[in-house]
């Protein structure tokens, strides 16, 4: 393979595919850092199957599933951003790129007044409701909050990436012909929609 | 820093650099030259393992006699902890790629930097905020953790030390491990010069190409473990603690599936060190090239494979831990491949016994004895026996110390004229391998025979019968301490007051022989383009290394 890094100024350097393999090598990173959880997951409920049932009973499905339908969709307004800087509209990026986010913050939202509702029922780490419950019940809530926290954490993580991409495009750091940075952005956000299209049956419906 | 001989630039990397800063420390710690954050790596590592050995020393010098010495149990304790990770996370792991990775990784490949040169900054960054988190937690009420570098569940959760912070400083760690791990592997797939195809590469990449995957692929496990951990000290959630249902023995799982991946981190860049120094000082390709560099990759996915090793006694299933011990066995083979595929590229070369070649002697003769008693412990019914003794600690001290330190020794040995365009004295250098030689045997050796006999790790005291053999290693150990002042006066000393180095002082064929020492910023004054083969010493031919 010959290397098509054949500017002379080292730091200048462009290369579009090697920065995609790298995004990619990263998000393969994160898929096995949520898989140590989804690993723990699975060795628990095999060990408590009777206590992961009944606590599943107690989760929203129907907020579960508002928040999976406001992820998938900002899934797709983060495509049509990258797709309309492709066709140089960059006004219309900047719109589908404001609606992910706000999308984004929806599903923060919600996520809160769901943790909030838990909270409230006394069910969190560490509280006297909980530990006066089976073991299997504990760990149950251990993972959700686990799981879906640093879940959050991704979605947070992923909107401060997305606010950076936005500036971008506004200043022209971001361009038809040089857009590689917004779809590792997009990749990333993309990452964050699968997980959560494991977390939302693994917690939510699987009853 | 002086001028190098200047033989093909005119200006090497330590007077030109990135930053806007022309010199002081801003110029070295923002600039995003690889060789730059190579040396500063060197120097944080080299420092951090000097800590290590001074808190190996005061382990040594409890243990001379039994009961208490000079420290009391509860200080032991925090003093092992730390030595592991210390000498673990912030030496060994790093040590070859992150300082000779850095440095080297792109000029034998030719090219001008890695692909993601910020992000290697980053990595410095992320490294040196986990070291220095690792250091508050000394000092912050509470004392240094305890719990021995594994971290093992139930008791990381209880005691009161510092262990959130610790288990931080070692995710971070692992961060800093991970990006340098996906730079690398995006460096060796984009930009290779113009000819120079996978099978042209030098081995040293090879094996460094099998390293950064290893620490792509299983990093993460341990950052997320070590990240549940915290959240159950901090938040109560219940994860692992027995008490609340969860599985110690889950979170050894988790843990070995990182950390054992984690010693060929150690070892596979070692490993391509070596394959260079012996062509380089037998004046003849490596044998069986292909087959060694295949074998870097074999090692990095069956020694993914093999975990449970380490938990034969933990009430693992029969089943599991006949099969881990099998695949166990399987490892030896690619280790085998390399060392017979050494020994065969020396048969009938041209040897020069410099000093790097010196040290790769050493490290084959060490690395054969912990290697072979790897089996020992990889196999059930002797393991049973052997399992958390000090047979465990001579062997991990043989393969890690005897294998992966021997060749960070060797490969500051062999580049260093590279790296800094001056040359040290051979004859200290060759009297500290002879000495390291020695100490080494008498600091390790009988710990293989305290350990046959029942001397448990870890412990702080130990009966009388006992005492001979850890006398032995504690002379030992003062033995060591004194060849490594040694080697280190002489290369420092080499620094100020050696001979400016050729750009080629050994006669090695790889690329980064072939440009000035030390380099220009980019490495060479044109990209070399790659005809033959990655050892081909008919290229030397007429010169003053020529063949006989």
């Amino acid at each position: 393979m010959v290397s098509n890094n054949s500017s002379h100024t080292t730091h200048r350097h462009r290369d579009d595919v090697g920065a995609k393999l790298g995004m990619w090598l990263f998000l393969f990173t994160e898929l096995l850092l949520f898989g140590g959880m989804f690993l723990a997951y699975a060795v628990y409920r095999m060990k408590y199957p009777q206590q992961f049932h009944l606590s599943a009973m107690e989760m929203n499905t129907t907020i579960g599933t508002i928040n999976t339908i406001i992820l998938l969709t900002s899934s797709l307004t983060m495509v049509l951003s990258i797709a309309a800087i492709q066709k140089k509209n960059k006004f219309l990026s900047i719109i589908f790129l404001v609606s992910t986010l706000i999308l984004g913050v929806l599903f923060l939202i919600n996520k809160y007044f769901e943790w909030g509702h838990e909270i409230s029922k006394g069910i969190y780490p560490g509280s006297e409701v909980l530990l006066s419950k089976d073991n299997g019940e504990i760990l149950y809530f251990g993972l959700y909050y686990a799981m879906t926290g640093l879940h959050g954490l991704h979605v947070i993580i992923g909107m401060i990436v997305l606010l950076f991409m936005l500036v971008f495009i506004i200043n022209d750091n971001i361009k038809w012909d040089d857009y590689v940075k917004l779809e590792n952005s997009g990749l990333y956000w993309h990452l964050v929609d699968i997980i959560w299209i494991f977390l939302f049956p693994l917690f939510y419906l699987i009853q | 820093m002086a001028n190098g001989t200047a033989v093909l630039a005119d200006k090497s990397f330590y007077e030109e650099g990135t930053t806007k800063a022309k010199s002081g420390i801003a110029a070295w710690i923002f600039s995003t030259d690889h060789k730059r954050i190579g040396l500063l790596y060197l120097f944080a590592i080299v420092t951090f393992f000097i800590v290590g050995v001074i808190i190996a020393e005061l382990i040594r010098l409890e243990l001379i006699a039994p009961g208490e010495t000079i420290v009391d149990a509860e200080t032991y304790n925090r003093l092992f902890t730390l030595h592991g990770v210390i000498m673990i996370f912030l030496f060994i792991i790093p040590g070859i790629p992150a300082i000779f990775g850095n440095f080297f990784l792109p000029i034998q490949i030719g090219a001008k930097d890695v692909a993601f040169p910020r992000l290697n900054l980053l990595s410095w960054w992320l490294y040196m905020t986990g070291a220095a988190l690792a250091l508050t937690s000394l000092f912050l009420p509470g004392g240094p953790a305890d719990t021995g570098w594994t971290f093992y569940i139930p008791y990381s959760v209880r005691t009161g030390t510092n262990v959130t912070i610790a288990l931080f400083a070692a995710f971070i760690l692992g961060f800093s491990s991970i990006l340098t791990g996906l730079n690398f592997v995006t460096t060796v797939h984009r930009l290779r010069a113009p000819g120079m195809t996978w099978f042209k590469m030098p081995l040293n990449i090879w094996a460094l190409y099998a390293t950064a995957w290893i620490q792509v692929i299983a990093t993460p496990i341990i950052g997320i473990t070590l990240l549940l951990i915290i959240v159950e000290r901090t938040f109560g959630v219940g994860i692992f603690d027995p008490t609340l249902g969860g599985d110690p023995v889950l979170y050894q799982h988790l843990f070995w599936i990182y950390s054992h991946p984690a010693v060929y981190v150690m070892i596979l860049p070692a490993m391509g060190v070596v394959s260079e120094i012996i062509a380089t000082f037998s004046r003849r390709t490596v044998f069986g090239y292909k087959m060694v560099a295949f074998s870097s990759l074999t090692i990095a996915f069956v020694g993914y494979l093999v975990w449970a090793h380490h938990m034969f006694t933990s009430g693992l299933s029969e089943t599991a831990a006949v099969l881990f011990s099998l695949l166990t066995f399987v490892v030896a083979i690619p280790s085998a491949i390399k060392v017979f595929n050494w020994i065969a590229t020396m048969y009938k070369g041209s040897i020069d016994p410099r000093t790097p070649f010196k040290w790769v002697m050493v490290f084959i003769f060490l690395f054969s004895i912990g290697g072979l008693t790897g089996l020992v412990l990889g196999s059930l019914a002797t393991d049973v026996h052997l399992h958390d003794t000090y047979f465990v600690v001579a062997h991990f001290h043989f393969v890690m110390f005897g294998g992966a330190g021997t060749i960070f020794i060797a490969a500051m040995h062999y580049w260093f004229p590279k790296m800094f365009g001056r040359m040290y004295n051979e004859k200290i250098a060759d009297l500290g391998v002879y000495m390291f030689l020695v100490s080494f045997l008498t600091l390790y050796f009988p710990m293989f025979l305290l350990g046959y006999n029942g001397q448990p790790r870890r412990y702080f005291d130990y009966l009388p019968q006992f005492q001979t053999l850890h006398v032995i290693s504690t002379i030992g150990a003062w033995m060591m301490l004194i060849t490594l002042t040694l080697i280190i006066w002489n290369l420092i000393n080499a620094l100020r007051k050696g001979e400016k180095a050729p750009a080629n002082p050994w006669g090695g064929v790889t690329l980064e022989w072939q440009t000035s020492s030390p380099p220009p910023l980019e490495n060479f004054e044109e990209i070399p383009e790659i005809t033959g083969e990655a050892y081909d010493f008919s290229k030397l031919k007429g010169t003053e290394y020529g063949l006989k």
